[in-house]
């Protein structure tokens, strides 16, 4: 397995991850000023650990204690059992939008004082998460696109739709994300069959994209809730198409793996992280001083070198240039998730999709 | 050695430590999770505690009944396979030198170190298409070409088959090693063959250790998660995916608590009547 893949969005990590936060001793505490900020594990936990905790803690003066995080979901619900029992495993989290979501409406983020954060000003506003009441509950930490990928070897020729995971040429060939919530298929129906994510607005929209997905299915040959498996399999030329993240697909082929990332002309999935606060933690000030030091466009463009990932702040703030922004990003419209469908139906959107992949 | 029956509190005094860890790692968190799956569904949040039967309402359908359905007829497959494969296997090893004993135990035992995922990723290989064991069958000319055998539900069985192995092997062993050879060598002079004598002398004397060793093999291939989603299709996963899926992507504990209270039921009752059959065929 190759120990570079992003794990971030990983299921494996998360028995893991979770037991050694309650092994491990809090080593910092000795320090003055410290921090715990959870990231994804990985590779992109190094990367943070390797271009940027460091810098910060000169700058600032606060010791960084990283905290590996599985994916999304999973650390969300870590985090609200320890909230529950008065703890913190992590101060501040870098959470997917779904989840984010979904620890707004248990009030799990401490409301964040715009004012101590002098840099959001270079945010795009969609990267900004507030409550209902306005309260500002998370600030865009990075964005990521989920891309057409697939593997040159096979495919001498790069697909341009998504349309080519309804092709029956390639029965057996897809993998797939397995959730509902985090593969963004339905959206992805949507936009290429029925004119755009719109068509979600209602229970029969979204049976309509169910029935088109379900043409799919013998198409897949992998559902998958662990990252390494497709990207193995991927490389390989075992599962030659799929839905994988554009960032890590890029580093993949960057060491000479046999894989490209497409930008289909219906856009990529675009979805994002935001950096959150638990209401268990005492540590506030702290964590403004250190989400406002993320936001600043110089350390979102160190982001897009070193990470991969897309800016959360307006393009023109940084010193990206075409090629390095063209990277990490892409000018088709992208396709953006319908976040309020995962929280107003979601367990009804559970329970269609289950049926329709395990049925 | 002389038994008899404890005289004063202080002869209990010994089971306490192994009756306080029962309570505080098996009764208390079962009894957690029984209450949680009465508890309210916050939708797109998290629960409150109430006590409602939404949780168990929304698992007697016929969809969650098919997958309940599979995963007990994949476990008492795995349970079949295993019992069928390591008792010849066993039985064989009980007569071999000691020092070969020893051997096949230790590698058997380092087996058991591995983790399920390892286990799952390396059969996923095994299996594959382009680095698998059809290549080799290629290779010597009785393939034409090397094709992939997972998904499948032959790939989730062998894994997990795999995986069980061993403990079923260690369970087996204590009793065959007892068994006494008399027996066998009487059958043998009044002129059964050995194929036959195994058949009705030592499995007939290790009747129940069979069914104790077929139950726990079932009750572990139940538990399996991680195996049917490397190495099956969707409609192979069994319940224990689901209320993974619940429990950790869905942050909905109390369908989770439900189903995982619902697949403990009924394994207590399959358990249950395969003991009272058990006593039943004993009787006769």
């Amino acid at each position: 397995m190759n120990i570079n893949s992003i794990k971030r969005r990983t299921l494996l990590g998360a028995g893991l991850a979770g037991a050694s936060m309650l092994a491990m001793p809090a080593v910092l505490r000795a320090q003055d000023k410290s921090l715990k900020v959870g990231v994804y594990g990985g590779y992109f936990k190094d990367s943070f650990d390797k271009n940027i905790f460091p810098d910060f803690t000169k700058a600032t003066g606060i010791a960084i204690e990283s905290v590996a995080e599985p994916t999304g979901e999973a650390w969300l619900v870590q985090l609200e059992q320890a909230a529950r029992a008065g703890q913190a495993p992590a101060d501040v989290s870098m959470m997917s939008q779904v989840a984010m979501l979904k620890g707004q409406a248990t009030e799990l983020w401490t409301p964040l004082d715009m004012a101590k954060i002098k840099n959001a000003s270079h945010l795009l506003d969609r990267f900004v998460n507030k409550y209902p009441d306005g309260r500002v509950a998370g600030v865009g930490a990075v964005s990521w696109y989920i891309t057409l990928v697939t593997n040159t070897d096979v495919y001498k020729e790069a697909p341009t739709s998504w349309s080519a995971f309804w092709d029956s040429a390639n029965a057996d060939k897809l993998g797939l994300l397995a959730l509902v919530s985090n593969s963004f298929l339905l959206e992805v129906t949507a936009k290429t069959f029925m004119g755009g994510t719109n068509a979600l607005d209602t229970e029969e929209g979204i049976l309509k994209a169910f029935e088109k997905l379900a043409e799919v299915k013998p198409n897949v040959r992998l559902w998958y809730r662990d990252e390494a498996q497709f990207e193995q399999a991927l490389k390989s030329g075992e599962i030659p198409m799929g839905q994988y993240y554009h960032d890590v697909t890029g580093l993949a082929a960057a060491d000479g793996h046999p894989v490209r990332s497409t930008f289909p002309k219906e856009g990529g999935i675009q979805d994002s992280g935001c950096w959150a606060l638990s209401r268990a933690s005492q540590k506030a000030e702290e964590a403004h001083i250190f989400i406002d030091y993320m936001s600043q466009p110089s350390i979102q463009a160190t982001l897009s070198r070193k990470v991969g990932t897309s800016p959360t702040v307006k393009r023109e703030s940084t010193d990206l240039t075409d090629k390095e922004f063209a990277a990490v990003s892409s000018d088709i419209e992208p396709i953006v998730p319908r976040y309020d469908l995962y929280q107003t139906k979601s367990d009804w959107l559970n329970q269609k999709w289950t049926e329709l992949i395990v049925g | 050695m002389r038994r008899e029956p404890p005289q004063t509190i202080g002869d209990y005094a010994p089971l306490l430590f192994p009756a306080a860890m029962l309570t505080i790692f098996f009764v208390v968190p079962f009894g957690t999770m029984i209450a949680v799956s009465f508890f309210q569904r916050q939708q797109g949040g998290f629960y409150t505690p109430a006590f409602v039967f939404d949780n168990y309402g929304r698992f007697l359908s016929a969809f969650f009944g098919g997958v309940l359905g599979f995963s007990l007829m994949m476990a008492i497959a795995v349970a079949l396979c295993c019992v069928v494969l390591a008792l010849p296997f066993t039985y064989m090893l009980t007569r071999m030198a000691r020092s070969v004993q020893v051997v096949w135990l230790v590698a058997l035992l380092s087996v058991l170190s591995l983790s399920e995922v390892i286990i799952g990723f390396a059969w996923s290989t095994l299996f594959s298409r382009t680095a698998g064991i059809t290549n080799i069958l290629v290779a010597l000319g009785l393939m034409g070409e090397a094709k992939a055998l997972t998904p499948s539900f032959a790939a989730v069985l062998t894994g997990m088959v795999y995986q069980a192995f061993p403990y079923t092997v260690l369970v087996l062993f204590p009793a065959l090693v007892r068994l006494d050879p008399t027996l066998t060598e009487a059958a043998r002079t009044l002129g059964a063959s050995p194929l036959k004598a195994f058949f009705t002398v030592v499995v007939p004397a290790l009747r129940n250790t069979i069914v104790a060793t077929l139950i726990m093999v079932f009750i572990f291939a139940l538990g399996s998660y991680l195996l049917p989603q490397l190495l099956g299709r969707p409609q192979h996963w069994t319940l224990s995916v689901l209320i993974t899926d619940q429990a950790i992507y869905q942050s909905n504990m109390p369908f989770a608590a439900a189903m995982a209270v619902f697949l403990v039921l009924v394994t207590l009752g399959l358990v249950a009547l395969t003991v009272i059959a058990g006593r039943k065929g004993e009787a006769a």
